[in-house]
């Protein structure tokens, strides 16, 4: 594998859609969405971050099995966060009447 | 053919002392070894000092058992709190989790896969000393009154309440999983990028395997214990409540975090045992193990598994019952690898020429004691029985025998087959067979009693107890001293042969593997020259053209190579 | 040389993965405190300035552009500019430092540092910059005129969803909450807020400066002219370290400070 040079002008312009993304974000969030809010500032975030892991971080041009690790952290994560608010969400299914 | 030649003096090895120079008289002096960067030393260094760790959990877990021999207690409540979380805290971060892969993995693995070291040496040596830093943080939280919180810190109890040296045991914890972050950053990226030329995925031994999946729980799981422990550790500088009910915290999200480290890491503990096992089983019955990629697979398997069942220990607090049926459940599926494992080894054992030397007793012992910790486990992972049995002496038995009798005999096990690569000098067999048997009798009469006791109700971490349940204390209790009359037989022959026993041969037990092919000890480059790997992993040469040609590598016997060249097995 | 590459990289994402999974830690507590005290976190996260969050978001994203352009210039082995890049990274981190010190310093004054003397509803407020120009005199610590004593956000506001506050969803049995907890009440779930909003943002800011100290590190390298075409493995490793910070930045943002804004 060698090395790929990513281009000064891929920078900017993700540069540019990072700055976008923020600035959206921010807008989004004075604009009443009710459940919907969260959705979408996590939404541009995790499009934000993907961009910075696929060019800054270069992982668009790596091999196959450091993209594999990649996603696994992130699918780890998940498990760990997903798991444990089923916990909290299922809770209060089961109503105890003394 | 491409065997790698291994009389080091033939080789025009540099000669120390008479003796081929190998890693342990390549450089001299404390120095040379406080600062080496041979991943040999530094698994010693691990040896010296986990083994240490080993000796005081063990001599808490007697003092422990001498508390219960009376229904009353010898200690007082507060003493025998601490003396329990000691033992745990000891045995389970500073013994049980750098045991295997620390010592017989950071010595192995570069060899076995054909490598001159591991991918980052620096980075090796400073898990040692992040190790040695977070072991005295966790010396002097005991020695310094201890923690009475038990090994597992929950909440609020340990932020709240407890006055002992929670926070100096907590940053102990801290430090030394970043040791095994680092070990186990290193097994990942060393087996992914340093393996020899023809040393495949599927050429690779079982231990690596296994070194492979305990890595990537390591560096899954123990970030997480990292950020609950540094919580903790705020929590109880803080007092903001995050855990604490009276304020609006939950501790049963202490718990999750806690779990989600703790459950993978009984994988960490039990997973690189599992691999030595394999090699046990398959050198000391010749031949290939049963199913070899089942086996691979299923190693990483229970690695991924062992990420899904946390909340089993969660089955008595307040987490939703229905989350309770899916990590009942799941937890029951980690049974299939495991169990997989276990059939595979004994279906390797079928038609093996077994030869009942030490490494393959303890190899046997594992089987039978697992399989036992690993059914009772199906036990606990039930949810109506678990809440019979949550909390007893019955929990107590079954990790016991899973983290004694599987790790330990695997640790053991694996430390009998490669001490004369290790140390260039065979233990005595006598001594050690009977070390074992010791062992297994004194484990055995040790843990078996606390399933009846935890069935009839004796709750765990009591420091007092019913008259009636005293015969199965004091039974435990002679156990455990037979047990540890076992281990320091075993200490000390072992020390005993570092002087006096057989020089060993390259490859003793006429046994597969890369590690067989160089020198015992092995030179500080681990072989003379880059071997090149055209066999499958655990082809034996048949039995008898090892009796007429010698053992490849036995220069007392023959010179000449004896394995086959691949394809010609029968 | 390409095998040291490829474990030196290998080995820094394995690295960023248990990082991952450490601040996910502190994403799981945050997650299920904004499910129990949905309320309580909406109010606190709206004491927190919105600008400065987001003028740090843009710094960050800037400092990462920088150390991308120094990874550039590494590649080609031009080492004038990788000294020049990796000082502006470092810049731009300070600078994200600072405005975190002002906010930090702010949330004291508001006595919301849980571990202090935590109180609330807000007595007094600080007045948060509204504008670039205001922005700026208060990052070289000019406070704006007209400070202000009259605390924006006391209550909740009256269109926030109570059913959270009501019932209790902590411990998923119907029926009161333990006394304690009501007892603390709001108050005590703000605090939980800002707990997290300390911890998180403090760990992040540890980060960073320890990511400044290797830059440091770096560019005193470079200047000496260590690196070349051939041999830059350790900048573009900081780089990927330094990235990761700033992905966790881009999820603590909007997590922290926007979601309950609309509220």
């Amino acid at each position: 594998m060698s090395e790929h040079i990513v281009s000064k002008k891929t920078y900017y312009t993700i540069f540019f859609a990072l700055l976008v993304g923020t600035a959206l974000t921010v807008a989004a969030a004075f604009v009443n969405l009710h459940n919907f809010n969260i959705v979408v500032a996590l939404l541009i975030a995790a499009v934000k971050a993907t961009l910075v892991i696929l060019f800054f971080m270069h992982i668009k041009y790596s091999t196959r099995l450091t993209k594999l690790w990649v996603a696994v952290g992130f699918i780890w994560l998940f498990i760990m966060l997903s798991i444990t608010l089923t916990d909290y969400l299922s809770r209060a299914w089961l109503v105890y009447k003394p | 053919m491409s065997l790698i030649a291994v009389d080091p003096i033939e080789m025009g090895a540099p000669q120390v002392d008479g003796e081929p120079l190998s890693y342990l008289n390549d450089g001299h002096g404390l120095r040379s070894w406080l600062l080496t960067k041979d991943h040999k030393r530094i698994a010693i260094l691990y040896l010296i000092t986990v083994s240490t760790f080993f000796v005081i959990g063990g001599i808490f877990a007697l003092l422990v058992r001498i508390n219960l021999l009376s229904p009353n207690g010898v200690f007082d409540a507060d003493t025998y709190n601490r003396l329990f979380t000691a033992h745990g805290i000891v045995m389970v971060f500073f013994f049980l989790v750098p045991a295997v892969p620390a010592i017989l993995g950071n010595f192995l693995l570069p060899i076995m896969i054909g490598a001159k070291d591991l991918a980052f040496p620096k980075i090796n040596l400073l898990s040692w000393y992040m190790y040695m830093l977070g072991a005295t943080f966790g010396l002097i939280a005991i020695i310094a009154g201890g923690v009475d919180t038990g090994w597992t810190f929950y909440t609020p109890y340990s932020t709240s309440y407890s006055n002992s040296n929670v926070l100096l045991a907590g940053i102990g914890i801290f430090i030394v999983g970043f040791s095994s972050i680092l070990t186990g950053l290193n097994f990942i990226v060393t087996t992914h990028t340093m393996r020899a030329p023809g040393m495949t995925w599927f050429r690779l031994p079982l231990f690596v395997w296994g070194q492979y999946a305990t890595a990537l729980v390591i560096m899954l799981a123990t970030p997480v214990l990292a950020i609950t422990v540094s919580l903790m550790a705020l929590e109880r500088i803080a007092h903001v409540g995050i855990f604490d009910p009276a304020m609006g915290g939950d501790p049963v999200l202490f718990q999750h975090m806690f779990w989600f480290y703790s459950h993978p890491a009984v994988y960490i503990m039990v997973l690189p045992a599992m691999g030595v096992v394999s090699e046990l089983i398959a050198n000391m019955s010749r031949k290939n193990v049963f199913g070899y990629k089942f086996v691979a697979m299923s190693s990483l398997a229970i690695a991924v598994f062992g990420f899904l069942v946390w909340g089993h220990h969660l089955f008595v607090s307040t987490q939703s019952v229905y989350l309770g049926l899916i990590f009942s459940f799941l937890s029951y599926a980690v049974a299939i690898p495991s169990a997989i494992k276990v059939f595979n080894w004994t279906a390797t054992l079928y038609k093996g020429s077994i030869s009942y030397d030490t490494p393959m007793l303890y190899g046997l012992g594992f089987i039978g004691l697992f399989l036992i910790g690993g059914m009772t486990g199906l036990y606990v992972a039930a949810l109506g029985i678990d809440v019979h049995v949550t909390d007893t002496y019955f929990v107590i038995a079954h990790f016991h025998y899973v983290m004694v009798g599987g790790s330990l005999m695997g640790f053991l096990g694996g430390m009998h087959l490669w001490w004369g690569k290790m140390t260039g000098r065979q233990y005595p067999e006598y001594w050690a067979r009977a070390a074992m048997v010791i062992q297994f009798v004194g484990f055995n009469l040790t843990f078996f009693p606390q399933f009846i006791l935890g069935y009839l109700g004796m709750p765990r971490r009591y420091a007092a107890y019913p008259p009636e349940f005293q015969v199965l204390h004091v039974l435990s209790t002679a156990g455990a001293s037979i047990l540890g009359i076992g281990m320091l037989i075993t200490i000390v022959y072992f020390i005993w042969s570092l002087k006096n026993g057989k020089r060993a041969p390259a490859n003793p037990w006429g046994a597969s593997g890369l590690e067989w092919r160089t020198s015992s000890p092995p030179p500080t480059e681990n072989f003379y020259e880059t071997p090149i790997v055209t066999w499958e992993a655990y082809e034996f040469a048949p039995i008898e053209s090892m009796q007429v040609l010698g053992y490849p590598g036995d220069s007392s016997r023959s010179t000449q190579p004896v394995p086959k060249e691949h394809g010609t097995e029968d | 040389m390409e095998q040291q590459r490829e474990a030196g990289t290998l080995g820094m994402w394995w690295f960023l993965l248990t990082e991952i999974m450490f601040f996910g830690g502190m994403f799981l507590a945050y997650t299920i405190y904004r499910h129990l005290y949905f309320d309580a976190f909406a109010a606190g996260s709206n004491v927190l300035s919105i600008w400065w969050g987001a003028f740090n978001t843009a710094v960050l994203i800037a400092s990462s552009l920088t150390m991308a352009l120094a990874v550039y210039h590494a590649q080609m082995g031009n080492s004038k500019k990788i000294v020049f890049f990796l000082l502006f990274t470092v810049v731009l981190g300070l600078v994200f430092l600072r405005v975190k010190y002002i906010e930090y310093s702010d949330k004291f004054e508001e006595h919301v540092f849980p571990a202090g003397d935590f109180r609330w509803p807000l007595a007094e407020h600080p007045t948060a910059p509204s504008n670039v120009g205001q922005l700026l005199t208060m990052f070289i610590g000019i406070p704006p005129a007209g400070h202000t004593a009259e605390a924006p956000q006391q209550a909740l506001p009256a269109n926030i969803d109570t059913k959270y506050s009501d019932k209790s969803p902590y411990l998923g049995i119907s029926g009161a909450i333990p006394e304690e907890v009501s007892k603390m009440g709001m108050a005590g779930h703000v605090r939980m807020y800002f707990w997290l909003y300390f911890v998180m943002t403090g760990f992040h800011a540890l980060h960073m400066i320890i990511g400044i100290g290797i830059l440091l590190v770096l560019a005193f390298q470079a200047w000496k002219g260590k690196f070349s075409k051939e041999y830059h493995s350790y900048i573009e490793l900081t780089g990927l370290y330094w990235h990761f910070v700033d992905i966790v930045w881009i999820f603590l943002f909007p997590l922290l400070y926007l979601v309950d804004r609309h509220l």
